[in-house]
């Protein structure tokens, strides 16, 4: 019996014990034992779980049967050891006509957005849950729209409203008049420092920001509803691309291979492998480089040095990766069980396009280094801003450059490895400082740690003498068996980018759920920004990287 | 000096010209015909030359428009590269991304800010169709179905040069005094009360003040038009028996 059926055994036990009526049955889902719970009861099924190691909400999705409703939570260890990692689900049903499960948000902070979605696509409600809102869709929305009985064509008013004040309410005291003195501002939905669609709802006491809270789904595209009504062999790759679009598109890609290629039992031949690892590292490159670019954007001021070199080397990775895939942006290139193509040719000259490319990379960084961390003026506003304690982190669901760039080494590639990383010989990037400084620092890290990995990457390949099979034999038609489920994730280049997805024997998902790194860390900002400078919380919006495909999916 | 009695507006020439063509210069050098016409063209040459467009970043093609005007392609070249935060400041609108029904209302009010004459460049698939993801829930499926467009860029997303092309094909359009016409809106953002009492009043009717803006958002936008011209022609056509008596 191996470690992690022991843990799970005594933790069912330990549950037993202490809830006694709470456990209704066990079911096996592909990644982990999954807990049946009392949906009454499911909070303290999940805050025995978080006291016993379990201290990571992954995701909460909503999935709809035909004689009820189920919500699905990932629970996973935080941990930067291999051997500690673990995962396990819980479910809990809801009735079919008026579904409601007890609110976890009690237990994780991070629960809170999570269920705010679930309802609102799918109309679950969560008993006693603060702030039981729609959270994509406008208000004014008619019906959810993942049901099986929503009705695409009815017609759907949306206003553009002035909004009001959120905390007017708690200061409507007469005596204390002072407290009155405060600014309500909306940032965005269009703002240069808000990268993309997204609106905060600030009020502002002098320079302080007293609360913001951040209003999403202003690129909400529906891509859960879309890859539901897609085939899994090929119609539904090309949406992965459009989730992360800076150029994170391979990461991506893995992230729905991984998972349905588990669901499956679909093999990867290893050459295929290596390209894959190869390629997703590149884009991580890409990534990174836009995000340190744009932080510099925000703190300097208008096309800057640091951003014209971050897109100069962006430019480069985007060459070699529209060499391997045909396109700058939105790949397309992984395929079940493998990838599309094989390398360009002539192999040489694309090798020494990227070999070039890595070794000029660290006077690169050096270079990237002096500039950010040379200048006084970002320093001042980068070093103590943003404060984002490793516990907070934890209880939002926070991954990625976020969560080590407040020490915690968690990172998927690490802890629960796939593609080739195991074979690979690379680090998790940390640092202490919890602050916008040290979230750039990690992100500076880890792009000389992928070119690390795409140097051993390109050596393989150079050396490579077996086979060069590029894609295992895979069946015409893909379709896991019926009531199967998993959910797995890659590291993103913003987090821990996890699929969920149902299947009903058909060669389409019943249920897709995208588990977005952006989403959660979004939703701690404000716990990070309030009580600062209204220039700092630009600042610290500008090192969480959002990409907001990936936020409103 | 110019004689000011003789600068009157010319009535005669304000019907062939495009209203987002004129402008003060025009109108205070009125019918004098040498500088008139030789005026326009500078003024069209001058606009053309110095584009300023409007920074909005929506979706992933904003990623292609960054690379458009950072290092290597340049839009600075051709003279619109200086982006502007402010609608106010800006004449070129690039709308590159996906729009739906949240935001449409927004993007509406962003084009209307923009001061006249003002030039719309459509950037990727989903601005002409709603693209990959014209069979969502919420997508809208076009620009063009709220707002004019002068040119389209197809690609998902284009590459850099094909918004050159596209920023450039604008130019030269501006440069000949051309603009495109306003097409048909099946998605109308109106104040509540100018909305038809049994569409959208009784929906909203407790919880709005009048003046707020709607969108009616209809998934097929076929469906809409074709509601629309039925409602839309009945009582406007003339009633043909009544004249004949």
């Amino acid at each position: 019996m191996s470690v992690v059926t022991r843990r799970h055994e005594e933790i069912q036990e330990k549950i037993e014990n202490e809830l006694p009526d709470a456990i209704l049955d066990i079911e096996e889902h592909q990644n982990a034992p999954a807990i049946v719970a009392n949906p009454s009861r499911v909070d303290d099924v999940v805050r025995v779980l978080k006291e016993n190691g379990y201290n990571h909400l992954s995701s909460v999705s909503a999935v709809e049967y035909e004689n009820r409703y189920e919500s699905v939570y990932h629970l996973r260890r935080i941990t930067d050891d291999r051997e500690d990692f673990d995962e396990i689900n819980v479910v809990a049903h809801a009735d079919r006509d008026e579904p409601a499960v007890q609110t976890v948000s009690n237990v994780f902070k991070g629960a809170n957005w999570h269920e705010r979605e679930a309802y609102d696509l799918m109309g679950v409600r969560y008993d006693d849950h603060p702030d039981m809102r729609r959270i994509l869709l406008p208000e004014t929305w008619n019906g959810h729209p993942l049901r099986e009985e929503y009705d695409v064509d009815q017609p759907q008013y949306t206003t553009l409203e002035a909004h009001a004040n959120p905390i007017e309410e708690r200061y409507e005291v007469d005596e204390d008049e002072s407290a009155l003195d405060t600014m309500f501002i909306n940032i965005g939905p269009h703002h240069p420092a808000t990268h993309g669609v997204l609106h905060l709802k600030t009020v502002l006491d002098g320079e302080v920001v007293v609360d913001v809270e951040p209003d999403i789904g202003y690129l909400h595209r529906c891509e859960e509803y879309l890859c539901e009504r897609l085939n899994y062999k090929y119609q539904i790759m090309p949406y992965p691309d459009r989730w992360d679009y800076i150029s994170a598109g391979m990461i991506n890609e893995m992230s729905y291979a991984r998972c349905i290629e588990e669901l499956a039992d679909i093999d990867v031949p290893e050459y295929a492998q290596v390209i894959r690892t190869l390629a997703q590292e590149l884009s991580r490159i890409a990534s990174h480089m836009l995000a340190v670019g744009t932080f510099a954007l925000d703190l300097y001021g208008e096309l800057n040095v640091i951003f014209m070199y971050a897109f100069k080397d962006r430019e480069i990775v985007q060459e070699i990766l529209e060499d391997l895939s045909g396109q700058r942006l939105m790949f397309n290139y992984l395929r079940l069980g493998g990838v599309s193509y094989d390398l360009p040719e002539p192999r040489e000259e694309w090798f020494e396009k990227i070999r070039d490319f890595t070794e000029e990379l660290p006077e690169k960084m050096k270079e990237y280094r002096t500039l950010l961390e040379g200048n006084e003026l970002l320093m001042k506003r980068a070093e103590g801003t943003g404060i984002l304690e490793p516990e907070v982190a934890k209880e939002y669901g926070c991954t990625g450059p976020i969560l080590r760039g407040s020490g915690v080494g968690y990172d998927v590639r690490e802890v629960d490895p796939y593609s080739y990383y195991d074979e690979l010989d690379w680090d998790v990037v940390t640092k202490d400082g919890c602050d916008n400084l040290s979230r750039v620092q990690v992100r500076l890290g880890e792009v000389e740690q992928s070119a690390r990995i795409v140097e051993q990457c390109v050596d393989i390949l150079e050396d490579w003498d077996g086979e060069q099979e590029i894609q295992s034999r895979v069946p015409r038609s893909v379709s896991p068996p019926a009531g199967t489920e998993n959910y797995t994730a890659v590291e993103g280049a913003k987090g821990e980018l996890g699929i969920h997805i149902v299947s009903d024997g058909t060669e389409q998902p019943h249920r897709l759920k995208i588990r977005s790194p952006c989403f959660s860390n979004l939703s701690a900002f404000s716990e990070l920004a309030e009580g600062e400078y209204l220039a700092d919380m630009i600042a610290t919006l500008g090192s969480l990287d959002l990409v907001f495909g990936e936020v409103d999916r | 000096m110019l004689d000011t009695s003789k600068t009157q507006i010319s009535e005669r020439r304000e019907g062939d010209v495009d209203p987002r063509m004129n402008s003060k210069l025009r109108e205070m050098f009125g019918s004098l015909p040498i500088v008139t016409t030789s005026l326009d063209k500078v003024m069209n040459w001058a606009r053309a030359s110095s584009m300023f467009p409007f920074q909005f970043g929506i979706a992933c093609c904003s990623i292609e428009m960054m690379h458009t005007v950072a290092i290597k392609h340049d839009m600075d070249r051709f003279g619109a590269g200086v982006f502007r935060n402010s609608p106010r400041q800006a004449d070129l609108m690039i709308v590159p991304g996906t729009i739906n029904a949240k935001l449409a209302p927004r993007v509406k009010r962003l084009y209307d800010q923009i001061p006249e004459p003002k030039f719309v460049v459509s950037m990727g698939s989903c601005t002409i169709s709603g693209g990959p993801f014209q069979e969502g829930y919420c997508v809208v499926k076009g620009l063009e179905t709220f707002a004019p467009v002068d040119i389209h860029v197809p690609g998902c997303p284009p590459r850099p040069e094909a918004l050159l092309y596209g920023v450039m094909k604008m130019q030269e359009k501006i440069k000949r005094g051309e603009s495109s016409p306003v097409t048909v809106k099946p998605y109308e953002i109106r104040e509540l009360q100018d909305w038809d009492r049994d569409e959208v009043a009784d929906f909203f009717e407790d919880e709005l003040e009048p003046d707020t803006l709607v969108m009616n958002y209809t998934h097929s936008p076929e469906l809409r038009e074709v509601s629309e011209v039925e409602e839309g022609v009945n009582p406007t056509t003339p009633a043909e028996p009544t004249e004949g008596d």
